[in-house]
């Protein structure tokens, strides 16, 4: 197929956005209903669009057809069919068009259940999705086309990135994608609200499915990725705190307030300006994440310099939407006093500690992460500040969330109840504390385990007992509805998550050793036999193996083969072989052969280091849980269960799409 | 009833901040590239460099002191395996170590030393001796605050030249380099 068709199906989507962005918005504010009823066929008329420049764009990679540039640059003939799917969203072109196909998808999901919303507001929604989209297609078609010919056509391609040939990577980007995406649309109900000038707050009870799901596969698309850069970097650690995981990470935290303060807002109608707030800002981020990680801006504003355009589009798309939004929120955000007063030892306390832990905590990851970008700003030098910053800063603000976690849901709404709060406390304190003296017992002597176990425990016990008071103070057949059922999966998950990452921290034995064939070393209870190097060859590589048995107690466990792979294009890749298990991973890396046959090795023995992912996976339940909770089924609205703040809007319309 | 009429200034702080934010972005990228002043003013040029003494990364019972390295002149690298502009930096390294003329150490800088160890390892080591300081405490006197940095010590242990940020080919031969070769002319 004709990779200039995708071209023009990416600029009809551009043409279907802006109207997308117009009609509809126009529409519900002249209250006209054939311009608002154009918005569902011009949001499938722009997905459907993309779908094809999408479709044409992996043809393209399936036919080898080096004649497009974006091909020649990520792929290769001898790559396997799925590497060259998932080339497709390789590198920064592609991935915009990944993005722009989840954004297409989320606004058909929109369209398809959200018919039920009024009408006015869902063609608000409608018309902010369409200006993202338009935004997102128009840098695209100016600086990032992926259809650009190559000429002369080369007889081969250069191979796609060996970092990025593996399983976890087909499925980390569109994941990641589906959540930051997902944030668009907290973020459109946000804005439509803000535009239609809603007194109530009955919006964010509309967009809070959305953001649990959003917020769900965000942290799916994490999991997936620190998963990915533990066996695939062979490094043995599970997060770096490396500006790409940084950016994933920030909309995460901002996703994780963002569901709470929603939550407060849709029961107690308190908060309200701080929901806005925190919609406008999880969005923004997930735009800096998007946009700065693919391009390279965020480690070096040289390539502001080597792409000037792409820079510039970007600072000013990023100003405009989240400039006009602020401004827009300065405007018309409904007056604060909204909400009910709460008393200290509240449920709404307790939250708003957590959401405060949460924002600051994304505050500290963005000044760590633009630091060198900043420090070049300013012509100070380009410096990492690293994990020596970013840890123990994100370790003292976790610590009042963690404290406070098990308290919220065990207290109540507004009140104070202190006989509540004290039974809680001291349960979960002699929990925590039994729970700790069995460890040490068990043989835990480091204070990091300790504090692992009793962390854990902390956690794991406050849902524990709320899961036992729901059981006898709620009637039958009330006593979960899923709402809760995914907080207390999520809870439950941020329980195993501490014990994983606190007990690998303290438990892994890893050692880096140099060994002849036939030599062995003791790693932890574990011994390790090296039986050599042989090559061997993979579909576009080449790799030599090693071959290590390992044993405890004389009983064979597994064996493993770690390889170093050398590439088509001249690049080494280290792949670790590792054998998984609930409670511990054998984990064995190849280094560099020192002569004579023998080679250095990096040997782990990593405990619970699988519960770090579990507890992610915990988490994305429960978001995704949430979503079944009766509490979500729209009725049918029969026109605005809210209410204009003026007969007019204030804002000039043309205005407020350019804020949108 | 004009909700708005009654809206408290309070409301315009996000967008105050958010536009400070943009202005100083756009104010450094502009400044960036019309001022090509690359003087880092540092204290500790033309003084003598902090005594110090640091175990070695690969033989941890072994120590390099101040001392050690008097005579002539070094170049001292901060690097660590968490530092991403410093894997930028490393091939340069890679191919300057020879070229320089003079010994290169490099500073591992708060860091594990099986890290630091794994992550030469890796890259390769552009190093002639690896000195680990994984505590930061030396650093601070040193005055580092963050990776990659290098000092340049002539032989009476002075610090001569500070860069901050990565080495690049230019940087070394517009900077470095000329300094290094009156540190030899000196020296002869």
């Amino acid at each position: 197929m004709n990779p200039e068709l995708g071209q023009v199906a990416l600029i009809l989507a551009l043409l279907l956005s802006g109207l997308q962005c117009l009609l509809p918005i126009i529409g519900a504010w002249r209250g006209s209903k054939p311009l608002m009823a154009t918005a569902p066929s011009l949001a499938i008329g722009q997905f459907v669009f993309v779908a094809l420049a999408f479709g044409i764009l992996a043809w393209s990679f399936w036919t080898n057809d080096f004649s497009v540039a974006y091909v020649a640059q990520n792929s290769n003939l001898s790559l396997p069919w799925y590497y060259k799917l998932s080339g497709v969203w390789g590198a920064h072109e592609g991935s915009l068009l990944l993005w722009m196909l989840i954004l297409n998808l989320w606004t058909v999901a929109m369209v398809a259940l959200g018919g039920k919303l009024p009408k006015a507001f869902f063609s608000r929604v409608i018309g902010v999705l369409g200006f993202v989209a338009f935004g997102f297609l128009l840098y695209m078609i100016t600086t990032s086309n992926p259809f650009l010919r190559l000429f002369p056509v080369p007889p081969n391609g250069a191979d796609l990135n060996p970092v990025l040939q593996d399983p976890g990577l087909v499925f980390h980007p569109p994941m990641l994608y589906m959540g930051y995406v997902g944030f668009s649309v907290a973020f459109s109900f946000a804005i439509a609200s803000l535009l239609g000038g809603e007194l109530k707050s009955t919006w964010v009870r509309w967009a809070r499915p959305w953001t649990n799901v959003a917020w769900g596969f965000l942290t799916l698309g994490i999991v997936a990725g620190s998963a990915w850069a533990y066996y695939e970097l062979g490094w043995g650690g599970w997060w770096f705190w490396d500006p790409v995981e940084n950016a994933s990470f920030m909309p995460w935290l901002i996703g994780a307030a963002l569901i709470h303060a929603q939550a407060i807002t849709d029961k107690r109608d308190g908060l309200r300006a701080w929901t806005l707030l925190l919609s406008i800002f999880g969005f923004a981020f997930s735009l800096l994440g998007t946009f700065l990680v693919r391009s390279g801006l965020l480690t070096s504003v040289h390539a502001f310099a080597f792409a000037p355009a792409r820079g510039v589009f970007i600072l000013v798309y990023l100003a405009v939407v989240v400039g006009g939004s602020l401004l827009l929120y300065a405007l018309r955000a409904p007056k604060v006093t909204g909400g009910r007063s709460f008393a200290l030892a509240s449920r709404e306390t307790m939250m708003v500690i957590g959401n405060l832990m949460l924002t600051v905590a994304c505050a500290m990851v963005l000044l760590g992460t633009l630091y060198p970008l900043v420090g070049e700003a300013l012509d100070i030098g380009r410096i990492s500040v690293g994990p020596p910053y970013f840890g123990p800063l994100f370790l003292l603000l976790m610590t009042p969330l963690v404290l406070a976690l098990p308290f919220g849901p065990l207290s109540r709404w507004g009140k104070a109840d202190l006989r509540v709060w004290r039974n809680a406390l001291i349960r979960i304190v002699a929990l925590a504390i039994a729970a700790g003296i069995i460890g040490f017992v068990l043989g835990a002597r480091s204070f990091y385990e300790l504090l692992g176990i009793t962390a854990a425990v902390w956690v794991m016990a406050g849902v524990a007992l709320f899961a036992i008071k729901r059981w006898r103070e709620a009637p039958r057949g009330k006593r979960y509805p899923f709402e809760m059922l995914g907080m207390m999966l999520a809870h439950f998950g941020i329980g195993v998550f501490i014990a994983g990452a606190i007990l690998t921290r303290s438990m892994s034995v890893e050692q880096d050793v140099s060994m002849k064939p036939g030599s062995s070393v003791e790693v932890g209870a574990y011994d390790f036999h090296f039986n050599g190097v042989a090559e061997t060859q993979g579909p576009n590589y080449r790799a030599q193996q090693g071959t290590v048995v390992i044993t405890r107690n004389g009983k064979h466990i597994v064996t493993l083969h770690p390889q170093k792979r050398t590439y088509a294009g001249g690049q080494v890749q280290t792949e670790a072989a590792i054998r998984a298990g609930v409670f511990r991973d054998l984990y064995v890396s190849l280094g560099d052969s020192i002569g004579n046959g023998a080679w250095s090795l990096r040997v782990y023995d990593k405990p619970f280091v699988r519960w770090i992912w579990g507890g992610g996976v915990l988490m994305m339940l429960g978001g995704f849980t949430v979503v079944l909770d009766k509490r979500f089924r729209l009725r049918r609205a029969v026109e605005p269960e809210t209410v204009r703040a003026t007969p007019e809007p204030l804002v000039p319309p043309k205005l407020a799409e350019g804020e949108a | 009833m004009n909700e708005v009429a009654r809206r408290p200034i309070g409301r315009f702080v996000p967008l105050i901040v958010f536009a400070a934010l943009v202005a100083f972005f756009v104010v450094g990228l502009v400044w960036n590239q019309t001022h090509d002043a690359r003087f880092v003013p540092s204290p500790l040029i033309d003084k003598p460099a902090p005594a110090f003494r640091l175990p070695k990364l690969e033989q941890p019972t072994h120590f390099v002191s101040k001392v050690d390295l008097l005579g002539k002149p070094y170049l001292i690298n901060v690097f660590a395996s968490w530092c991403f502009a410093c894997g930028d930096e490393h091939p340069v390294l890679m191919a300057y170590r020879d070229k320089f003329g003079i010994p290169l150490i490099g500073y591992d800088y708060k860091d594990a030393p099986q890290d630091a160890r794994a992550w030469l390892q890796r890259h390769g080591n552009p190093y002639h001796e690896v000195i680990a300081d994984r505590s930061g405490d030396t650093a601070i006197d040193f005055g580092v605050y963050g990776a990659p940095e290098t000092y340049l010590i002539d032989a009476r242990g002075i610090i001569r030249y500070k860069h901050i940020g990565p080495l690049t080919p230019e940087v070394i031969a517009t900077e470095l380099e000329p300094r290094i070769r009156e540190l030899e002319d000196q020296g002869t």
